[in-house]
């Protein structure tokens, strides 16, 4: 007896993890329902509101505007780049699947954004605060993405908003991470030429610190988009619709052709935001000396004006 | 307080005391009690000391420079003037008030209204456009955005840099850089300046030239100034007092001649043996006592050296020294070659 508990011990010594876990799981959804489902209103209108707009409009508006918010932001090879990548997503047959995905994942970020920048923010200022957010955080980046599903299920059921939940929840760990090392690494004599001309914390923070820590801040942003991107595929097992569910089908009944389809489609979209997202981190010297308004479309609007016009200083 | 009296201080500094380190009351206490070696102490307490026991004042419009080597404490004493940095001991006041009675509130207005810096690495924004960055000081005082614009010219104007407003700082050489700080520093037409090292990282044709530039500003805006430097040099051409520090003590305060003339302590004479005292003596370092003759030619005290030598080669035999009417003493040529060979002598 006492020799197979030393040889053997987990045959008798155990912990009932899985039990805590069930209980815990339980007395949350039974207690604090109403909290869960109150989370997923403002989520819904949101992702509603998006996603009417994305697909009642015109596609040949939506081409457009994608392609001119692109050259704006990035330049003109990137947005002839959308131009074809969105066309390509509807030629196809994946335009409607792609403007859910589109949908799915612009509210997914939103949230990240919401709650990653103020976050992140928060951290690079309160030292103890990143104390506590940093474990957390490590912790978040590397469960295994399938994990966070069972308990999303629990709480707040299937469907497009509890995916957005989902995805928001594993995409948005790196947003925090950068935007608090982006604002942490700004050059310290900027910060304090700053106080020393009398700016308030907010003051300083808005007009001289985010700017400069604005590339890192986007790098960040950028893969939390990637990383959502990444989650639409798994985030339709609990019934998200869009582009990865062709996948998921295409997976589950060996259909290669939907596969494909929705495979595709995510990878083009992942390009463009790709891109779009790194444009937004360039300086003014990545683009060669031109501020964000003096290029694109907005910038090629102000040389037609101010041609006109040759004498008005703004 | 009373800004107005002419005599009136516009920063004192009275026994301040800066440690840097968690154990910093221990160590003030340790080195009140007369420790001094910096390296025990660091090793004992891991604290460094910053400034120890520094007093000084600053008189209005007075250009006072803080000399010492790189470590010895001048920045962090200047840091302490728009309370960037807070005090482990003593007090700062500016134009009468101690800085560290200020609320939140004061002493923003006090480092917006009445304090400009300019720091050694320029420290200009480089996603601001230059008139920004001049008017950054002013946009945080809530100016109507016209009115900034304006000050922001008008001060940039005063460096000589008008027109280049809409430029970024990366578009500038390191000595216009350096103009656009200085700028930035008078935009709000503040009383005192505060110039760490301002002109160290640049190029010594350039230094120089800025060096004129300011002395030449400074001769018609009368802004008190407090300027670091480490160049004995440039605190000699600069500064009306200067303030030679060594690990975070004030070794002298004095003017240029009283340092050279006078070093008061071996740190002091090591460091001015350089320069030569020869621009610096005056008849009444040299005069020696003595009756003089009635037609020998009456000069002031303070004539420089360089006019007795003229006088004296003219063939005259021997100078009276008065002050007013009192006879100081007389110079012949031996006290001349007695006072170059003494110079000689230091180096
Ligand atoms: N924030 C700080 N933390 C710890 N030590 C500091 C800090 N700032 C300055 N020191 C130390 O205080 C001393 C004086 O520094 P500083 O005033 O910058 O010298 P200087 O400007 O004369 O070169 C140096 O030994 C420096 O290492
Ligand atoms: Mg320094």
């Amino acid at each position: 007896m006492d020799l197979a508990i030393l040889l053997d011990p987990f045959a008798t010594i155990s912990m009932p993890l899985s039990d805590w876990a069930n209980d815990s799981m339980r007395w949350l959804t039974s207690n604090y329902r109403g909290i869960f489902q109150a989370i997923k209103a403002p989520v819904k209108w949101l992702l509603d509101l998006v996603e009417d707009g994305l697909r009642g409009a015109p596609q040949t508006v939506l081409l457009a505007l994608a392609a001119a918010i692109v050259w704006q932001v990035v330049n003109r090879t990137t947005a002839i780049l959308t131009l074809f990548a969105f066309a390509a997503i509807g030629i196809i047959g994946a335009w409607d699947a792609a403007m859910t995905s589109l949908a799915v994942l612009t509210t997914a970020v939103s949230i990240s954004a919401l709650v990653g920048l103020p976050l992140g923010i928060l951290c690079s200022r309160v030292n103890w605060v990143w104390a506590i957010v940093r474990p957390v955080l490590d912790f978040m980046q590397t469960i295994p993405s399938f994990t966070y599903l069972v308990p999303v299920i629990l709480l707040f059921g299937i469907g497009n908003v509890p995916g957005i939940i989902v995805t928001a929840f594993f995409a948005t760990p790196p947003l925090v991470r950068l935007t608090n090392l982006g604002l942490r690494e700004v050059r310290a004599d900027l910060v304090e030429a700053a106080n020393a001309f009398g700016a308030s914390p907010l003051k300083r923070l808005w007009s001289i610190e985010l700017p400069l820590a604005r590339p890192t801040i986007m790098a960040g942003v950028n893969q939390t988009v990637m990383l959502s991107l990444a989650m639409s595929v798994i985030a339709s097992m609990i019934s998200v619709a869009g582009l990865g569910r062709l996948v998921l089908v295409g997976i589950s009944q060996l259909d290669l052709a939907r596969a494909s389809v929705g495979g595709l489609g995510i990878v083009l979209l992942a390009v463009v935001f790709d891109r779009v997202t790194q444009g937004l981190g360039f300086t003014r010297r990545d683009r060669g000396n031109r501020g964000l308004w003096e290029q694109g479309p907005v910038g090629w609007l102000r040389t037609q004006v101010s041609n006109r016009q040759p004498l008005t200083n703004e | 307080m009373d800004d107005h009296s002419p005599d009136a201080h516009a920063i004192e500094c009275r026994n301040l005391w800066k440690i840097f380190g968690q154990r910093h009351l221990e160590v003030l206490a340790a080195a009140r009690a007369g420790r001094v070696d910096k390296d025990a102490i660091l090793e004992e307490f891991g604290c460094v000391i910053g400034v120890a026991d520094a007093t000084f004042s600053v008189a209005k419009g007075e250009i006072f420079c803080i000399m010492g080597l790189s470590g010895s404490g001048k920045s962090t004493i200047l840091r302490h003037v728009n309370r960037l940095i807070e005090p482990t001991a003593g007090s700062v006041l500016v134009n009468g008030q101690d800085v560290m009675s200020l609320s939140k509130g004061e002493l923003r207005a006090l480092r917006a209204h009445k304090i400009g810096m300019v720091f050694q690495h320029m420290a200009l924004w480089p996603h601001k456009t230059i008139a920004d960055n001049v008017a950054f000081g002013l946009e945080v005082q809530r100016t109507d955005r016209k009115a900034c614009r304006d000050s922001a010219e008008e001060a940039l104007e005063k460096v000589g840099l008008d027109g280049w407003g809409d430029r970024y700082p990366d578009e500038l050489s390191g000595g216009m850089q350096q103009r656009v700080g200085l700028a930035r520093a008078l935009a709000a037409d503040p009383d005192i300046l505060l110039m760490d090292e301002p002109f160290s990282a640049l190029d010594p044709l350039i230094r120089r030239e800025l060096q004129d530039e300011f002395l030449a500003l400074s001769e018609k805006a009368h802004k008190t100034t407090l300027f670091v430097t480490h160049d004995l040099d440039e605190a000699m051409r600069v500064g009306q007092r200067i303030a030679i520090m060594k690990d975070g003590r004030i070794d002298q305060v004095g003017t240029p001649e009283t340092i050279v003339l006078y070093p008061e302590t071996e740190y002091v004479a090591r460091f001015v043996s350089s320069i030569s005292t020869l621009k610096y003596l005056s008849a009444s370092e040299i005069a020696v006592a003595g009756e003089v003759a009635s037609d020998a030619p009456t000069i002031g005290p303070d004539t420089p050296l360089p006019v007795l030598i003229e006088q004296l080669a003219n063939g005259v035999d021997h100078l009276a020294v008065r002050d007013g009417a009192d006879l100081i003493g007389r110079i012949d040529r031996p006290e001349i070659l007695a006072a170059v060979g003494r110079d000689l002598a230091r180096r």
